[in-house]
């Protein structure tokens, strides 16, 4: 009981070796199945038989501890169990192994116009789905100007919400909720509601309920989001947790995971577009491999922003060509091509090539920012009328380290930040790197 | 069970805003408003009297009046029956997007749409006696004992209701047995007949604790007569039992509704 006691003053939610078992595909039992599988459940009693067919775990073995007055982000891809754990958290479910322990008074800014029923006017639509977010009528009588104003609905306030807009349904449905003076408030995804002016009216909410000591648990894709009002996050993925803690070490993990499934499915997408263009025969020249070197020599698919790296191509011309051209295109995995080289440029002729040889090519200060890049080798004829060959199923994948680096940027130039009152080399400084030229400094 | 008690007297407050909601949606866009919690009573009413009048050409009797006031009196309590299951039962896969999304103790949805039937109930009611005082009835002491068979008559409802409920939500065969049991239940029960009627196999009829509450009101209120304590008594224990009964299904099955419905 004293032991009990200990966890209900300290952590508003505790989580210990939670377990939660899904089925896959139809629910539907029938009759037939489940009427001995209830008499089995009566005789073992035990919800944690192993795995039969298609069930699967949807978390696994998560603990995790959050004191009260604390904000924590919730991370993970998709499909990582996020949305099991916050249902969890809200009692919706309940676990199939472990014990959960929860302590204040919860709410949750999901699905914040669940409660609605269309045919009711905004008024009766303010009362119902207060009351079923677990306020009290009284606190709603009190509450429901502020409700209104909040929503910026007041005009129709009494037409039936089945005329409203989808942004005011949404609006109207955020601020019910947001209006509740929650011990624990578990919040997902929805301060993407209305415009700029309501969305910055809803952080400022959420900073209010920060100010008030109030548990919050953040789940978000947005990075920046979570930067800036969780100090702590949980990562999960496949139902595990991978990380839990301070938000500038995790949101590394955080990207690399998304980088590998984004890169898996590059490289899905990359096969299957390979296996179409399987039609050109008799090559002249045919490209064996393409393989990324680090600079100690080891062939490796992932490398550092900024990091040094070759790439060696080996190729088996069957006749005499004379002066091909090499094109490397490294693309990412959105198109956007990203670089393109050209050995016309390089001082060294290829000259005659036959047989089986190989090029390499050395790249040094390659700024690419993190991301997953395509590697796009061809062989041209000398007047690049036609090419010999094009090679394109080699994925690279540039990571950001350690550093916690987000953009939607190309590149990452290497700039030094000079700051001063009057500082004349800031102007020339800026000046080169816009040019895209850094030997100029 | 007193747990679930509580949390469901703590929810007060959203299970009168779902009852208010139930009503409102109900009459809301519909032009007869509160006409069409009388319109099915009297419907069945008219079904009622057509039947005691082929009745009782065949037995060569007449028609009385107060075989027509017996019939109103049990046509409203049978209605209310009724429509409660049948709202009821569909009650929480009609509101999946709650069950699924948000928590609160979930038997607030049944209660809350039987206490929406409990509502016509009382709209019907006030009609019916507008009537009865036109027809000079009359009342007796024994008027008193309603208020209780009242009670005996929620309990069973309630207790049915919950239970059902839970079971639609995970065989959806339940709603058409439901359907059907309710269809042909008027037949089974001293709803447009008097248990009496059946000599002998009376007490097949009041067996069913519908049939013995339904005769208990035609005691009390028709016929001016104290109700037969031994089949009240009997209502009284299986109603308050299928309401326990009910109760314990439904909350122990509770948390599985979400995952399941």
């Amino acid at each position: 009981m004293l032991k009990i006691f200990e966890i209900i003053m300290s952590n508003a939610v505790e989580f210990h070796e939670v377990w939660k078992k899904f089925k896959k595909g139809e629910k539907f039992d029938s009759l037939r199945d489940s009427i001995p599988n209830f008499f089995k459940n009566l005789i073992h009693k035990n919800r944690s038989l192993p795995l039969s067919g298609q069930e699967f775990w949807a978390v696994k073995n998560v603990n995790f501890d959050i004191p009260k007055g604390s904000v924590v982000g919730i991370m993970g891809p998709n499909g990582a169990g996020k949305s099991t754990i916050l249902k969890l958290l809200s009692r919706i479910m309940n676990p199939t192994k472990g014990q959960m322990t929860m302590n204040g008074r919860l709410s949750a800014l999901i699905e914040v116009t669940a409660g609605f029923h269309p045919e009711l006017t905004g008024r009766e639509n303010v009362y119902l789905n207060g009351t079923i977010l677990g306020m009290k009528s009284k606190e709603i009588d009190r509450k429901f100007d502020e409700i209104v104003a909040f929503s910026e609905v007041e005009d129709f306030i009494d037409t039936p919400v089945k005329h409203y807009s989808s942004g005011m349904y949404s609006r109207l449905g955020f601020s019910v909720a947001a209006h509740m003076d929650p011990e624990i408030l578990i919040v997902d995804e929805v301060l993407s509601v209305g415009d700029i002016a309501f969305q910055s009216k809803c952080a400022q909410k959420m900073r209010e309920l920060l100010g008030c000591g109030a548990t919050i648990l953040l789940v978000s894709h947005q990075i920046s989001l979570i930067q800036s009002l969780c100090k702590r996050v949980i990562l999960l993925h496949h139902g595990e947790l991978i990380k839990d803690g301070p938000t500038d070490e995790v949101i590394p993990y955080y990207q690399n995971i998304t980088f590998k499934k984004n890169e898996e499915d590059f490289k899905h997408k990359v096969k299957t577009e390979q296996g179409k263009v399987k039609v050109k025969q008799d090559l002249l020249i045919e490209i064996t491999s393409v393989t990324m070197y680090s600079k100690d020599l080891r062939p490796k698919e992932e490398f550092a922003v900024g990091e040094d790296f070759e790439i060696k191509i080996d190729y088996n011309a069957k006749q005499e060509i004379l002066d091909p051209i090499i094109i490397i295109d490294i693309i990412r995995s959105d198109s956007v091509l990203c670089c393109s080289l050209n050995s016309k440029e390089s001082p060294t002729a290829l000259g005659k090539i036959s047989g089986q040889a190989s090029i390499k090519v050395i790249f040094q200060d390659f700024n690419l920012a993190p991301g997953i890049y395509l590697v796009k080798v061809a062989f041209w004829e000398k007047d690049m009328i036609h090419p010999y060959v094009v090679h394109s199923n080699d994925v690279m994948r540039i990571t950001a380290g350690q550093k916690n680096t987000v953009t939607n940027a190309i590149f990452l130039p290497k700039v030094d930040w000079l700051v001063g009152p009057s500082c004349p080399a800031l102007t020339v400084v800026r000046h080169s790197r816009e040019s895209g030229n850094p030997k100029q400094n | 069970m007193i747990q679930a008690l509580k949390e469901l007297i703590k929810y007060r407050d959203l299970f009168y805003m779902l009852t208010l909601r139930d009503i409102r949606i109900r009459y809301k866009q519909a032009v007869m408003g509160f006409l069409w919690a009388i319109f099915m009573p009297i419907v069945a009413v008219a079904a009622g009297i057509l039947i005691k009048q082929a009745m009782a050409s065949v037995s060569g009797h007449s028609v009385e009046v107060l075989g027509i006031v017996s019939i109103s009196v049990k046509v409203l309590p049978w209605t209310f029956f009724i429509s409660s299951i049948r709202f009821a039962v569909q009650s929480l896969v009609g509101n999946s997007n709650l069950v699924t999304k948000i928590y609160f103790p979930r038997a607030v949805l049944p209660l809350a749409s039987i206490a929406a039937c409990l509502f016509d109930l009382a709209i019907s009611s006030v009609v019916l006696i507008v009537i009865l005082c036109f027809v000079h009835l009359g009342v007796s002491i024994y008027i008193l004992w309603t208020p209780v068979i009242l009670i005996f008559l929620i309990l069973f409802t309630t207790g049915l209701g919950l239970a059902l409920a839970a079971a639609n939500l995970f065989f959806r065969d339940i709603k058409y047995v439901v359907e059907i049991i309710l269809m042909f239940g008027i037949f089974f029960t001293p709803v447009f007949y008097d248990a009496d009627t059946f000599g002998r196999f009376r007490t097949f009829m009041l067996l069913n604790p519908m049939g013995s509450i339904l005769e208990a009101f035609n005691h009390v209120i028709v016929l001016k007569q104290a109700p037969d304590l031994h089949w009240l008594i009997y209502a009284g224990v299986t109603s308050v039992v299928i309401f326990c009964i009910g109760m314990l299904i439904f909350h122990s099955k509770e948390q599985l509704f979400a995952e399941n419905i």
